[in-house]
């Protein structure tokens, strides 16, 4: 998969389940407070990046993912 | 303390209609809500009759990081319950400043623990199946989201009664008020509709399997009766004494003055006479009444060859010689199972409040024991303003409302 299918695939999965706009992911926003995370709806997002790509990140590698960007680096990695 | 016990607002997402207006023109239209489902039938089951029910889009109510706690049940209970708090007068910030408790029917979440337990299944990972999952696989999910949704800081409890689930709330909620242990009530019945929650139902070979006739399959006390139909939605009532409701000047639109309950200590799934007949003879001792002041009983019958018979018998019993107007609203709606005793606690309302009896759909003829009954097949125009209403379920579990007029 390129960085560009992973782009798009985590945008519209994203997009779906956190119910916003796909044009509010921008590489340097913080995925918290762009999807409105809390404690509980972080693990939908682990849980879709999962079913997704069948990536699972770990709590201990939570806080290396903050943004988007870093978000496609760890999936492209695991991949 | 002794108080009277009201009610001043009402809501309703049925299979009859998603407001209280179109809910009143299907009963006396005698609409029915029963559909043939081909997903069900695809799966294996032997009946593939059910209410249809829409499923609510609450998208722009409820943020996404709320809604995600809310199977379908607590979806149609939020949406009744907007309905009848809208009835009743109260906004969010009455709430706000005052302690208003909720009261709750439900006993099943099947779909959303199917659905959650799968997700670990195919992942092999308890987070796979989503924050969500935990609060939609509870039975008090409907009142934990609805206590969190509307701040709610009274009694905080789902009642699980199998079939007398909602009745049971509403009953609760009676006794609560009647004894100043709360001021103000949300009370009603809550029902998932989805095959997974009445697969194991229909395995039993319970359901009608008058397929080709969906409308004329839920037919209570006929004798051609061969089973029942599941519906399901929401049904919300609140409930007051009738002090607060004056003292904020709301309009109570009828009084609760009686519950009755049993239980039948017999089979788990047959009912016997001896309990629902308990049932009937305890609630118009609470409430102190003459059977000849009751103009109408909704009677619970599901239209079981067995539970139909049995009940006509109980209330044959009670009311001996005076042949008070029976109907079963499930000839219309199905079985709303847990929400069943709230739904038709509003039905009867509405029928009291319109002045006629809604003739109990596909009631043809008599069996033997349905006989020493006087269904009213046809809708009728009627005044009464009293009525009493039963409902009864698995393991011999009874509640009887007594509900009066209030003008």
């Amino acid at each position: 998969m390129t960085r560009e299918e992973i782009i798009d695939q985590v945008k519209e999965v994203l997009a779906e389940e956190f119910e916003v706009e796909q044009d509010v992911m921008t590489d340097d926003a913080v995925i918290k407070d762009t999807l409105e995370l809390d404690s509980l709806s972080l693990v939908d997002l682990v849980a879709v990046i999962e079913h997704t790509f069948k990536v699972k990140i770990p709590a201990a590698d939570l806080p290396t993912v903050k943004t988007f960007a870093q978000l496609y680096d760890y999936i492209e990695s695991h991949l | 303390m002794n108080n009277r016990v009201v009610i001043t607002g009402m809501g309703i997402w049925s299979c009859l209609g998603y407001d209280l207006d179109t809910v009143r023109d299907a009963l006396y239209n005698g609409k029915s809500g029963i559909v043939f489902d081909q997903t069900r039938k695809d799966m294996g089951f032997r009946s593939a009759l059910t209410a249809f029910v829409e499923k609510p889009d609450l998208k722009k109510l409820i943020p996404r990081n709320q809604r995600q706690f809310m199977p379908e049940e607590a979806q149609y209970a939020y949406c009744s319950t907007r309905q009848a708090l809208d009835q009743a007068g109260i906004t969010q910030e009455f709430l706000d400043e005052h302690e208003v408790g909720i009261l709750f029917g439900n006993d099943s979440v099947a779909q959303a623990t199917y659905k959650a337990v799968s997700k670990i299944y195919e992942y092999k990972d308890t987070a796979a199946c989503g924050s969500g999952s935990i609060f939609q696989s509870m039975n008090s999910t409907v009142t934990m989201n609805l206590a969190t949704l509307f701040h709610l800081r009274g009694i905080n409890l789902t009642t699980s009664g199998a079939c007398a689930s909602g009745s049971h709330a509403l009953g609760l909620a009676y006794l609560l008020i009647k004894d100043g242990l709360q001021d103000c009530i949300i009370a009603g019945g809550a029902q998932e509709v989805n095959p997974e929650s009445v697969g194991s139902f229909d395995g039993i070979q319970a359901f009608s399997i008058r397929e080709d006739e969906p409308t004329k399959a839920s037919r209570p006390f006929d004798k051609n009766r061969d089973g029942l139909v599941p519906g399901g939605g929401a049904a919300t009532l609140i409930v007051e004494s009738l002090d607060h409701a004056l003292a904020r000047g709301a309009k109570p639109i009828a009084e609760i003055v009686g519950w009755g309950f049993s239980g039948n200590g017999d089979h788990i799934s047959t009912p016997n006479v001896a309990g629902p007949q308990r049932s009937l003879e305890l609630a118009l001792k609470s409430a102190g009444v003459d059977i000849h002041e009751i103009g109408y009983v909704n009677a619970h019958a599901t239209s079981t060859h067995a539970g139909d018979g049995r009940e006509a018998m109980a209330i044959a019993n009670v009311f001996g010689d005076y042949k008070v107007p029976v109907t079963s609203t499930k000839g219309q709606t199905g079985h709303e199972m847990w929400m069943a005793g709230a739904s038709e606690a509003i039905y009867s309302i509405l029928m009291m409040k319109n002045n006629f009896i809604a003739g109990s759909l596909n009631f043809e003829e008599p069996d033997e024991e349905t006989a020493c009954i006087n269904v009213v097949a046809k809708t009728q125009e009627a005044h009464f303003d009293m009525f009493l209403s039963n409902s009864f379920g698995f393991g011999g579990t009874n509640s009887t409302l007594i509900i009066k007029n209030f003008k």
